[in-house]
């Protein structure tokens, strides 16, 4: 007998991941059933709230990928509502949102991040474009890794090897946001540790190293099955694997984060691994890497979920 | 099939608070469903041991010949014996590829030309190259430009392919008075002409135009019920000179044994029974008002030096944007914004196209056509303001990879 109660798992929504967040919501769903938890999928839409109201479920399970379901504001709106859901809340989702700010308070806590700088378009325009990409090469080097400092599945990410790619690289940036957060590259191998607690603290689960076929981890190589080869788990030193476990679990706990999360990371050639992001609504697809590392610990992932489930509700 | 960043953007498009002026649906809210609903119970009551059965591999020999009756609008004169049914005309630009086309070889089609006819060119492994267009539709110039040029190279083309009414994507058509010359090129080079014309009967203004079919017998004729009927039947056809008509229903009983017998049999009551050109006559009214509102919101909010067509029926628009800006990085903008178009990038073979993009109007309604436009007018700003600060592309232009750029055909 299940004591999760109805889950409600909510998917989509109108952000531009909404296509992955609808994958990852169906295969949550679909575990949760043969778990045993009777469950519903619904997206955000006008209709959520007066069918929340109507029909409310033991717990909601938030599945949105970008910003509404992973900026916090949400999971604001639950609070409200008082309806318990899986995840974390919304003040630690707006800190771990912002890659930016995650950042910085990772970075706070001794760990190894990437040299960076978040600049707004307005910036750009402000100061004159060449001198500020000028700049950013004289103090971070080349090659730059380019992305919004918001969203994810490497939506608007580019690799600026020369500075010649700097400007195509910006402008496909800034048509999924209005920061750029630009980083210097980190060579290495490229992993993701998760994060989930099941009842007796936070545990990294086993890093899954990402070896693209195309050699970027873009969105075809996320989302397209047998485009990308995992090992799980990664093929670093047991030392660097530690390192990288310890790192996830500090920005899982530095961040305030709750149930689950997965931090992206680069090892380089010293083995010590250098925090990219931590994603609060990891993506759930079947490509996608918590699942994978969740399945390789062997933790059937319709298990973990029913357990985050009732955790959610008993909190 | 790899996952496609832009196929993931449309699947923003089909929520109701996005404009989308993305996808190709024809809007069938003007079909009288009542009388649709008698149709299909009559071909139940009168022919359902038929209906629910095998048929002929070729197609139902009553539709086939009220079909000749439909293309004799377009001035063919056909036999029914010429025609195929196949599942929508694009199962019959796919069996017709399969049959002519060995990897490698030549087709011509506009430029842009129609990205389902891309995808079964690029699935045969054929190499597409485009010939350009003007307001008048294929340049015969062009034509024999490119012709020439894959002469040189002792090459052949094998098929000219061209929507030669109210174009997908440019919203163009071919002229009159061009129409002989373009066939009279291609017979002399040896070139088989496949005319696509889904939207023949969509003009707003005036009579049909003679279809290329009607010239000249050797052509190969793509005919479809999806848009002067519904979709949803899949009852399309091919009418083809003979020898080639015999290969056609081999590869047809091939691929799925005969089209869906009880789609034909409805299609075909439907054109028995009832007023089937008033009805088109009402879609060409209905899509008439939505270009109309198209075309002035562009006028009164596109920046300047964008220019644009100005379709005299179907379903499309072709806008060009000012030069450097690129549609596909503005896609998510746009998405942002709750409108929603394809990039230019998706009707070429070649990489071209980054500064223009396909405006359907068919879908929305006029008002909110104008409010897709006036948000799009909005994005294209904002673009332009980034390519004042970071300048024009520094990208290699590469050929499209095999990742859908369009979206699917049940994207709004």
């Amino acid at each position: 007998m299940s004591h999760a109660g109805t889950v409600l798992v909510l998917a989509g929504g109108l952000s531009h991941e909404r296509d992955v967040s609808l994958r990852s919501g169906r295969r949550v769903v679909e575990a949760l059933r043969a778990a045993g938890v009777e469950t519903h999928l619904a997206d955000v839409d006008a209709g959520l709230l007066p069918a929340l109201q109507a029909d409310r479920p033991d717990v909601v399970f938030p599945i949105l990928h970008g910003a509404a379901g992973e900026d916090g504001a949400l999971r604001d709106v639950l609070d409200l509502l008082e309806l318990p859901y899986v995840g974390s809340d919304a003040a630690a989702c707006r800190l771990a949102f912002d890659k930016p700010t995650a950042k910085a308070m990772v970075a706070g806590a001794g760990v190894a991040t990437p040299a960076s700088a978040a600049l707004p378009h307005a910036l750009f325009r402000d100061l004159g474009a060449g001198a500020v990409l000028d700049a950013l090469v004289a103090r971070l080097g080349l090659p730059l890794f380019v992305k919004p400092a918001r969203g994810g599945s490497a939506l608007g990410c580019a690799l600026a090897r020369t500075p010649e790619d700097l400007p195509a690289a910006m402008r496909g940036c800034f048509g999924y946001g209005d920061t750029a957060l630009v980083e210097e590259f980190v060579d290495g191998v490229e992993i993701a540790v998760s994060v989930v607690d099941t009842g007796s603290g936070p545990t990294a689960l086993a890093a899954v190293e990402i070896v693209p076929d195309s050699g970027s981890y873009d969105y075809a190589a996320r989302y397209t099955a047998g485009a990308t080869r995992f090992f799980v788990p990664a093929r670093i030193s047991a030392a660097a694997a530690a390192r990288a476990a310890e790192t996830a679990l500090v920005a899982h706990r530095g961040l305030g984060l709750r149930d689950l999360s997965r931090t992206d990371l680069v090892v380089d050639a010293e083995g010590t691994p250098w925090f990219l992001e931590v994603n609060v609504a990891p993506g759930l697809t079947e490509t996608s890497l918590l699942p994978q590392a969740a399945e390789a610990a062997g933790l059937p992932v319709g298990d973990l979920y029913r357990t985050l489930v009732e955790r959610a509700r008993t909190r | 099939m790899l996952a496609s960043e832009i196929r993931a953007l449309f699947a923003v498009a089909s929520r109701p608070e996005v404009v989308s002026l993305a996808g190709g649906m024809p809007n069938i809210a003007g079909l009288p469903l009542d009388a649709v609903g008698d149709v299909l119970a009559k071909v139940l009551a009168d022919r359902g041991q038929v209906a629910l059965q095998y048929g002929s591999g070729q197609g139902d020999p009553t539709l086939r010949e009220q079909i000749c009756d439909v293309m004799a609008l377009e001035g063919i004169r056909a036999h029914a014996d010429d025609v195929v049914i196949t599942v929508g005309s694009q199962q019959g630009l796919d069996l017709v590829t399969r049959i002519f086309c060995d990897p490698g070889d030549v087709v011509l089609a506009e430029a842009p030309s129609y990205v389902g006819a891309l995808s079964v060119f690029r699935s045969y492994q054929a190499e597409v190259v485009h010939v350009a267009m003007d307001d008048d539709g294929l340049r015969p110039d062009d034509l024999r430009a490119a012709i020439g040029q894959l002469e040189q190279g002792l090459r052949r083309p094998k098929l000219l392919y061209t929507v030669p009414n109210f174009h997908n994507p440019a919203g163009v058509s071919m002229a009159r008075e061009r129409r002989a010359e373009v066939l009279e090129i291609c017979q002399a080079a040896g070139v088989i002409v496949i005319e696509d014309n889904p939207y023949g009967l969509l003009g707003f203004d005036a009579e049909p135009t003679p279809a290329l079919r009607s010239l000249d017998d050797g052509v190969i004729y793509l005919g479809s019920f999806s848009k002067t009927f519904a979709p949803g039947f899949r009852v399309g056809w091919v009418t083809a000179p003979h020898g080639v008509r015999d290969k056609l229903v081999l590869a047809a009983e091939a691929s799925v044994l005969c089209p869906p017998t009880f789609s034909q049999l409805a299609v075909s009551t439907y054109l028995a029974t009832e007023p089937w050109q008033q009805q088109i006559k009402s879609f060409q009214e209905m899509y008439r008002e939505r270009r109309d509102a198209l075309l002035t919101a562009l006028d009164d909010m596109f920046p300047p030096g964008a220019v644009w067509t100005r379709p005299a029926g179907g379903f499309y628009v072709w806008a060009t944007m000012p030069a450097g800006l690129d549609t596909k990085a503005m896609l998510p903008r746009a998405v942002t914004a709750r409108v929603a178009y394809v990039p230019g990038t998706a009707f070429y073979a070649d990489g071209s196209g980054a500064s223009s993009l396909r405006l359907s109007y068919c879908y929305p309604t006029p008002e909110r056509i104008r409010e897709g436009v006036r948000r799009l007018a909005d994005v294209i700003a904002g673009e332009l303001d980034l390519l004042e600060t970071f300048g024009g592309p520094d990208r290699v232009r590469r050929p499209m990879r095999a990742r859908p750029q369009a979206p699917a055909p049940d994207t709004a």
